[in-house]
This record gives structure tokens, sequence and C-alpha cells, in this order.
């Protein structure tokens, strides 16, 4: 698997509340699973500088972290950008040529779908129906939603994010 | 004893209560087939290879029962061999085979491949579904291990050894479904984890999933270089082993004809005795541990033969480094008493001399690139190569001699005579009864003892007090790294007080080492293999024509003619060494 390229940049106060995590659970058998949850909610991802701290923290394996982090999908090892790109796959927005317009997210952003943009700005996920089949083929950015896409329309809308950023990209 | 009753293929059977099925079918001479179980290592009933039949109350019951894992009842009654389960087995070999990389000719397991075996037995079709390609690269970064994912079956069986019994845990299951796979974390090479390379993960792999690093080659090739001159030692434990690749008996003692093997395989290919290099380690040994206790040295003195424990001290323990013995391992002083001691003597270019040590280990492969174990100014390494026993047997039977037939033989002189101590380094205890032999004498004189059996047998811990010439010496002996973590703890808390501590990585020691024959699970499951192999070196032992380490004229000859005496200066040169922390974390 492809390390993250973002440099991890943790906070002590992020240190903090993943150590006062740990402390209250480390006694209970079973303790990784919960504590990767809320280590993945303070940190919003689980990158191997804070698999380690888990690892240490409750006394088992970095491998046995590292099994459990990969074994569930909704831990993520990359992190999230500022602005979340949901590009929905599920079958009514497939049906309308959704995997096209991932596709030109893509390219566009010039990483691939799980990854982030090394600025830290943008993330591409796939995800499976948003309830709003009427609108497909469906990207959401953050909370916002754009339906009836085409892939033209997609370049504009991401335009719109990078220039709101000051042409960072 | 509680016992249950119950019949297997309608033989009846008393067991005691809590075996499992598997476990009672044996009872009735009935083996179950197995792929991911193995005994004191792994019996997590994940494979489904064991499946069986079962009624109880004369009712069938439900699905299929792995044997492994499922335990024998009062009136069950198993049937291991029914058309049901017999399909049930091919299925899930033929699933397994489906994503496995078949290169059964080529592979260093062929015909000694438990997947094979199953595969052959079971009448399947390999390729009845799709076979993928390899889709894993292959891990040959460290110096030790080479992990092909393409050929591993999932069983666990590694990540279970090194878990449970080394409590290293470098590596374990990564992701899920048809994606899972056995790597160290973050996917990086294992030579990037904290592994201490003792290669229980290889002996426990039941297919060619996991070897060792090959360097039959670079030996190959210097034995036909006419500037070189190739020079082979042969660790304790490997005539206790040896002959198993050429289908002998488990224990069967094969020191002659592999002396006699060894000088087959090339024109001036000499053999000599390492267990001669052992001696010299009790002496420089028993010496060290002397001084440690009249000088007020650092307590318990730990042996350091061993390099997968002295590599899991650097990694995990580091306080500890000042307690292991500076003494190098056998195999070390055997390099630097060749490239050293024998070179000179002989008028002989160090450069010119390649030293090939056979060893019980995969560890060794690692000590033999550690920096402090070259010499000349960091020209060359002591030891060129450190082949596994697997490796000698492959190289002979390349050579196609005929091992079992061949006439015993000698070492080459003047390395070739050793004590029965030094035969016994290859067993649990051995290293520390053999120190003890000689440090008894050295202090009393009139000291009879031979025979320490307290510090020998399979008990996970042995601790003993002796008193000799009114000190007293406690002593503690252990194998396996699970068992040296208790024992570390044990020291560390102030709860234990010893003198000398003998901790060899490999559960029974070097007999039972990461780079010794294959033993298949319908072998290890119900033989004790590692008995059988120790009983080989205590009955050489028993038999020697002097015990004590210190009575070897090989030994007095080094020392009259080279390294002067135990602890000496030119002795501490050639024959002691330093350690480095390492740090427990992934690069």
């Amino acid at each position: 698997m492809a390390e993250n390229s973002l440099e991890f940049k943790g906070t002590p106060a992020q240190e903090e509340k993943l150590m006062a995590v740990i402390e209250k659970n480390k006694a209970f058998p079973g303790a990784l699973l919960p504590v990767l949850h809320e280590a993945q909610e303070i940190y919003g991802y689980l990158p191997i500088e804070v698999q380690q701290m888990v690892a240490d923290g409750l006394g088992v394996s970095l491998s046995e972290v590292y099994g459990v982090a990969t074994f569930y999908s909704r831990f993520s090892l990359t992190p999230k950008g500022k602005y979340q790109i949901s590009v929905c796959l599920g079958t009514a927005c497939y049906v309308k040529g959704s995997d096209k317009i991932l596709e030109e997210v893509e390219k566009k952003l010039g990483i691939k779908s799980g990854e982030c943009t090394p600025d830290g700005l943008f993330s591409i996920d796939s995800c499976r129906c948003v309830g709003a089949c009427g609108l497909a083929p469906v990207m959401m950015i953050g909370e916002e939603v754009y339906g009836k896409l085409t892939p033209k329309e997609v370049g504009k809308i991401l335009d719109k994010y990078i220039n709101e950023e000051g042409g960072a990209q | 004893m509680e016992t249950v009753n119950l019949k297997i293929n309608n033989i009846p059977v008393e067991v005691p209560k809590g075996y499992t099925i598997l476990q009672a079918a044996k009872m009735a001479n009935i083996e179950i087939p197995t792929l991911c179980y193995l005994k004191d290592i792994n019996c997590i009933g994940a494979c489904r290879v064991c499946m069986v039949e079962a009624k109880q109350n004369g009712r069938p019951m439900r699905g299929l029962l792995a044997a492994c894992v499922y335990p024998a009842e009062e009136g069950m009654e198993v049937f291991t061999n029914t058309p049901a389960v017999i399909k049930s087995r091919k299925t899930t070999i033929e699933l397994l085979l489906s994503t496995h990389h078949k290169k059964c000719l080529s592979c260093v397991r062929n015909n000694n491949c438990e997947l094979q075996k199953l595969a052959l037995e079971y009448g399947i079709d390999e390729d009845r579904f799709m076979t993928e390609d390899p889709i894993y690269d292959i891990d040959d970064q460290s110096p030790y291990i080479v992990r092909d994912n393409n050929k591993c079956v999932n069983c666990m069986r590694c990540v279970a050894a090194c878990k449970n019994v080394q409590t290293v845990s470098v590596i374990g299951a990564i992701k899920r479904g048809f994606q899972v796979h056995v790597g160290s974390a973050f996917d990086k090479s294992l030579d990037d984890s904290p592994c201490v390379g003792c290669g229980q993960c290889i002996v426990s792999c039941p297919v060619g999933a996991l070897t060792e690093k090959p360097q039959e080659d670079k030996v190959w090739d210097a034995i036909a270089d006419p500037d070189k001159e190739v020079i082979f030692f042969t660790a304790p434990s490997i005539k206790a082993t040896l002959g198993e690749s050429f289908g002998m008996p488990i224990g069967t003692n094969v020191e002659g004809k592999m002396a006699a093997a060894v000088r087959r395989l090339g024109e001036g290919v000499k053999i000599f005795n390492m267990d001669f290099t052992a001696d010299l380690t009790i002496l420089e040994e028993a010496n060290e541990l002397i001084q440690r206790i009249q000088t007020g040295g650092t307590l318990p003195m730990f042996t350091s033969c061993c390099p997968g424990w002295v590599k899991f001290v650097e990694h995990y323990y580091p306080d500890f480094i000042p307690n292991l013995s500076t003494c190098k391992s056998p195999q070390a002083m055997f390099g630097a008493v060749l490239k050293g001691y024998y070179a000179q003597k002989n008028g002989i270019d160090p450069n010119k001399l390649f030293v090939v040590s056979v060893i019980p280990c995969t560890a060794k492969k690692f000590e033999c690139t550690r920096p402090q174990l070259r010499s000349g100014d960091g020209d060359y390494d002591d030891v060129d190569v450190a082949l596994t026993t697997r490796e000698l047997a492959r190289m002979i039977r390349r050579a196609h001699i005929d091992f079992a037939d061949l006439a015993e033989e000698d070492y080459d002189a003047p390395f070739n005579k050793a004590s029965g101590g030094g035969v016994i380094f290859g067993a649990t205890g051995g290293v520390l009864e053999a120190a003890l032999r000689t440090a008894a004498r050295t202090l009393d004189g009139d000291f009879k003892k031979v025979d320490f059996e307290e510090v020998r047998g399979p008990e996970e811990i042995r601790t003993v007090t002796y008193e000799v010439a009114g000190i007293k010496i406690n002593v503690a002996v252990t194998s396996g790294l699970g068992n040296a973590r208790k024992l570390l703890e044990k020291i560390k808390s102030g709860e234990a007080d010893y003198q000398m501590v003998e901790i060899m990585a490999c559960p029974g020691g070097c007999i039972n080492g990461g780079g010794q024959p294959l033993q298949s699970d319908s072998v290890r499951n119900y033989v004790d293999y590692k008995a059988l192999r120790s009983k080989a070196l205590y009955d050489q032992d028993k038999n020697s024509e002097f015990r004590c380490s210190d009575e070897s004229p090989v030994v007095k000859m080094v020392y009259d003619e080279f390294f002067e005496a135990p602890g000496k200066e030119k002795a501490h040169k050639y024959l002691h060494t330093s350690y480095v922390p390492r740090g427990n974390k992934m690069k």
C-alpha cells in the first residue's frame, strides 16, 4: 500500500486526546478497535505515526494494529482533504456515466480515488448512492451536492474551489 | 482423569476429556489431514481441510466439523472419509490453488510441500478455478528470509509462530477477503521491521512462501574458483538433523557421513568441526563469568551464542546489552580463528580463504553481515557464507552424492576434535551445562560432576542453584523468545536473581532452528521431534572421548600457539565482540 504522501501534522492537543483514549481503554480486552475508531476521529485518518502511538500505548505490535486498520474499510490510511469529494457509483449514477465523472475528477486533480492532493485541499472517494438518484450522476463536495453532471461541468466546479483557495492548483 | 468415549470410522476410542476430534482420531490410528493446524503453534480452524462428518445420538450433526478445534464428545460418531468430506476437502484445496502460483517444478518445497501432498492425495484439478497471475512482489530484502506471497495459503502458521511463540510479532494478516496477505506493517519489507531473523516462520510454513535467503550458488562459485580455498565447518546440531533430508529417521547422528559428503562437494574442500569453537566459546565464557562474579561485573551474564537472541536483546531489551557475554558466537569465533590464526599459520592470504559455516539458523546469515565481525581493517567478513542445514542438503543432492551409503569419515585436522560439552551446544541447556562443567573445574580442581541434567529437558524455564568452591551460582535456562521475555521481565522486576542465563531463540535450541530440515504437520503434530534430535547430541556427549571443553587438545593448541589464555589481550581482540541497540520500531 502506498504510504500517504502528506507529511504527518499531528498537534500536541491531538496526541493528548489520543493518550487519554488509550488510557481509558487499555485495560479492556479488544481495546484496539474502539481506540482506532477514536484515533480516526481525532486525526481524520490513521497514518503510521498514529498507529505506532496506538501500538505502543496498548502494548500490541504495529503489525497487529495495521492488520485491523486495513481489515475494516471505514478506516482510512490516507488523510482527507479540506474538500472531501465523493462520487456516487451507485446503480443509477453508474448507468448515467458516473465512472466518467470520477475519471474526470481524478484526471483534473492528478490523484486516484482514496488519495489526497499533496496540498491537502482535495481528497477523492467513491460511494454507493446518496439518495439523490433523480439527479444522477451525482457527486458531493463536503456537504454540497452536485447533480446531473457532465465531465465538462466537473472541471468548472473544481475550478471554483481552486480559485477560492487562491489558485493553489 | 475424565475421559470420553466415541467412535471414529466405527472404531471405538476412549480419550481424555478436552481432546479434539483430530487428537481422538489419531488414537484410533486415523490421521485427519490438516493445513493451518500446527501443534503448539497454530490452532484456529481456518483452512477447512480437516473437516469431518459426525453423528450425535444417532442423528447427523449440522454441517461438517473442523476436527482440529472441535472437542471430542461422549457418544459421538465421527466419519473422516465420507464422500461429503472428501468433496469438501477437494473443493477447499482447489480453491486454495486458484490463487496459488503453481511453479512447483522450481519451488524449493517441491516434494516437501503440504499443499502439494494434499493435492495429490485428493486427486484435485489444479485448474478448476481461474488462476490469477502472481500479484505480490517477492520480499528478499533481508539477509535471511525470503517471502513469496504468491505461494502463501494464508494458514497464519508463520504469524502465530512470530506472535505467539516468539512474541516478536513483526508479521500479520493485512487487508481482507481476496486481498488478504501476510506481511509487515504498512507492507514494508521484513528488513525494515524489528525482526530477529530466527526463521521459526520458515519452519512453520506448509508451502514455499517462506524460505531462507539462498546462498548455495555463492559457495558453488567459490568451489569452482581455483584462487579460493573453501573451508566448511558445521554447527553442533547439524549432525543430528541433516540425515532427515535424506530420508533417515529423526535423531540419526550422521556426523561421519556429513564429513564425507562435504569433502565430495569439490576438490580441496575441507570440513572442520564447529564443536571445537563451541569449546573455545566455553573457555572464554566461563572465564568471563568468573571475572564478572569476582570483580562485581554486570550480572546475570547472558549467553551470546544465539544470534536471534542477541538481536532480540538489541531490539527489545537494549538495557540488557551489558549483560550479554562479549564472547563471539562459535560461528564468529571460527571465522576469526580461520582468517586470523589459521591463515597466518599456513601462510594463506585471508582474502583467498572462503569460509562457509553450516548452521541450523537463519539469524546466523545476519550475524555474518555484522560490521563488528569484519576483519583486516574491514576488508573481509570472517565468515563468507552461512548455509542452513537445508541448503547443505540441497548442495549434496545437486552433487548427486550417495549420502545414505557413504562410509563415515572424520573432520579435517587440525580442527577435528571437540568435547561432549561442545556437542550439546545444539540443544537447549547445552551451553550452560558445558560452561558449568568448565567453570566448576576451574574454580575447584576436584569437581567431579559432569552431567548437569537439571538444566536439560523440555520445561519452559529451568532454574537451578549450584555451589562450587564456596560460591553459589544461580542459573536459568530457557528457549523460545516468548519464554525469554518472561524470564527477562522477572529479572527486570528483581523477582529473580541469577548469575548466568542461557537463552536460545528457537524453542528447544538449535536442533529446532529456523534453518533445520522441514518436518511437515503430519510429523510435528504427533512426534516429539525436538526430543529425538536432542537425544542424538546427548548420546554423543555421553560417549565422547572427553566431556569438558577445557580438556580439548585443539583448544589447548590454539591458546598455546596464538591466543595465549582465555580473556588475554589477543583472545579478546579475536574472540570477543560488541552489540548495538537497534530500536523496536519499523524503519
